[in-house]
């Protein structure tokens, strides 16, 4: 493969929330003692008076946010995921989700690719706790470009919204004229008939890669960015099921109720095929350098493509 | 309004509340009853509201953070006429909009959705940032049960209310000392309670008797000319306030009176409210 630009999409939230900032005098950013690790630190150094830092207190950051968003305020809480989405499931699912409030969560250091701080800062959990509550919108961008419109049409639109981001740099693939975004609506990046590989965050440019290895070998792959999770593009996942036959999720998430299950759900409701669901199996992660652990848990383009010849 | 006229709101507002819970055959009695010269304080004399217009942008808000005495607020709530007092009896009944926690989305006049103890106070402090970002001089007014501090969120609440000067935020502890598994004491104390939010940078007012309409009048007063602070108001109650078997019965939590303890509150409500029509 060329070099291509790599950008984490925790860069890509932060240079979001300065640039919609700019244009909303109602949007707010808080976050809990991370913001130099979030990249709030950017939408501070232009905004400060409208950046809140709630110190190491996360609960009371969603609650605030709630206020906040009760009186007309668009609150963005930042912080990585395993707190923004671990340590506050309840303050979330009670204090925002069942009054639906317009707060926005914007969670960092998503997925193993944390890296080096190891299992406890490695949250491969929060797409499945966010999935249950009523209401909850569920955007795990791929690469720069979709993670900034993905912030923007979270501001957009009203209601809550979880937004899953990276400390790990990616590729930057949607860097096209006629990419567009848009919430609930999966993207079909490359089409093919003998199998769908459907796939979220930074596991897209993974699956893409795995995908030209199965084609030279003239394996047909249908390839799907599936960045939103919730509501999950129910008729593009029939649809290629009904095509292929065979459909493999791709996610740096718990197998357990992240994109694969979600997926899981609709085949077996709605398109009975053969599925294969690629994540981090019913474990925790561990310390070491990003790229060397989706390497190690087979969640790089290589370990993709050796477990879909497994499975073919 | 006069103490006399308040006083006969909160035996409406009492009257709200045995009514609801009998009719939902659940809820929270004790804890109602406690803080209803409270709720007829805030929603009769002391917060800017107009019944007429729930959602009115500058309106003073207030968060039930001990969510489980919604029958309190709602009595409270019917009484000043943002609903009809007949729609007390249909609380917790499916389909009504008397949920058995309030929520912003159900109830007119209800400003947030609690229930779950510790996160009213920090919905409550968010909206008061919120008036502080903006410019605005609305104030809110939170009210928690001395058990419910009890949960770390009210703490890392606080310590921001303070942290930030949000002098339009007025915290009011319930202080019945009981909760459902004994007294506030056995349980896990609390104690001192002034202490800790003094030590949060508040400034705190301690109301000897919480079901006084006078002292609760001069805290609020004192609260309102308060700057650059929040108050918390500290008031002690009786759990259970006006139907004397409920009275520091800690039994009376979270149970629903029978037909015949129902006849005998109601009897003695009507009794209250005759002596008031007296003087």
């Amino acid at each position: 493969m060329s070099e291509v630009k790599k950008i984490a999409t925790r860069d890509s939230y932060g240079n979001a929330l300065a640039s919609l900032g700019r244009e909303h005098e109602n949007l707010v950013v808080l976050d809990a003692d991370l913001a130099a690790a979030t990249k709030t630190g950017i939408f501070k150094k232009e905004f400060p008076e409208r950046h809140i830092d709630c110190g190491i207190a996360e609960a009371n950051m969603i609650g605030i946010a709630a206020g906040l968003a009760s009186t007309g305020k668009v609150p963005f809480c930042s912080s990585f995921a395993m707190f923004a989405a671990g340590r506050t499931f309840e303050q979330i699912r009670n204090s925002v989700g069942y009054p639906h409030l317009n707060v926005k969560i914007g969670a960092t250091h998503a997925g193993i690719s944390v890296g080096e701080d190891g299992a406890t800062h490695q949250c491969n959990e929060d797409i499945a706790l966010m999935r249950t509550i009523p209401g909850m919108t569920i955007i795990n961008p791929s690469d720069d470009i979709e993670a900034k419109a993905a912030v923007k049409a979270a501001y957009e639109m009203e209601g809550p919204v979880y937004l899953r981001f990276g400390r790990l740099a990616v590729p930057v693939i949607n860097d096209r004229d006629d990419y567009k975004f848009e919430i609930g609506k999966g993207v079909v990046l490359k089409e093919g008939t003998d199998l769908t590989l459907i796939a979220t965050g930074l596991e897209v440019a993974e699956s893409l890669a795995a995908a030209e290895k199965l084609e030279a070998e003239g394996i047909s792959v249908e390839v799907i960015n599936m960045h939103t999770i919730k509501p999950l593009d129910v008729d593009l996942v029939v649809r290629s099921a009904a095509k292929t036959g065979k459909v493999v999720t791709v996610e740096e998430h718990s197998i357990i109720g992240g994109l694969g299950s979600a997926v899981a759900e609709v085949i077996a409701e709605k398109q009975p095929a053969k599925l294969l669901r690629i994540g981090v199996e019913d474990r925790f992660g561990e310390s070491g350098p990003a790229l060397k652990l989706l390497e190690k848990y087979e969640l790089d383009a290589a370990g993709i493509y050796k477990k879909v010849k497994a499975f073919l | 309004m006069t103490n006399l006229e308040l006083q006969k709101e909160a035996v409406k507002v009492r009257k709200g509340i045995i009514d609801g819970v009998h009719a939902a055959k659940a809820g929270h009695p004790g804890g109602s009853l406690s803080a209803a010269e409270v709720f007829t304080y805030l929603y009769f004399e002391e917060m800017n509201i107009d019944p007429k217009d729930p959602k009115k942008p500058d309106r003073d808000r207030f968060v039930l953070s001990k969510g489980h005495t919604a029958p309190g607020l709602y009595a409270a709530l019917a009484n000043r006429g943002y609903f009809p007092v007949e729609d007390l009896l249909t609380l917790r009944h499916i389909g009504s909009h008397l949920q058995g926690h309030p929520c912003i989305q159900h109830t007119p006049g209800v400003d947030a959705s609690s229930g779950s103890l510790g996160q009213g106070i920090s919905v409550a402090v968010g909206m008061a940032l919120s008036a502080k970002l903006s410019n605005e001089d609305y104030r809110v007014y939170t009210l928690l049960g001395d058990g419910e501090i009890q949960e770390g969120q009210v703490w890392e609440a606080s310590m921001f209310a303070g942290s930030h000067h949000l002098d339009n935020l007025c915290v009011i502890v319930d202080n019945n000392n009981l909760q459902i598994d004994g007294t506030i004491e056995e349980v896990n104390s609390p104690y001192p309670i002034t202490d800790k939010f003094a030590a949060f940078n508040f400034h705190v007012i301690a109301v000897e008797d919480g079901n006084d309409f006078d002292q609760l009048r001069a805290a609020f007063a004192e609260a309102r000319e308060t700057k650059g602070m929040p108050t918390a108001i500290v008031m002690k109650t009786v759990k259970g306030k006006g139907v004397s078997y409920m009275e520091n019965a800690v039994g009376w939590h979270g149970k629903a009176p029978n037909d015949e303890e129902y006849a005998i509150a109601v009897e003695e409500l009507k009794k209250a409210e005759e002596a008031l029509c007296q003087k």
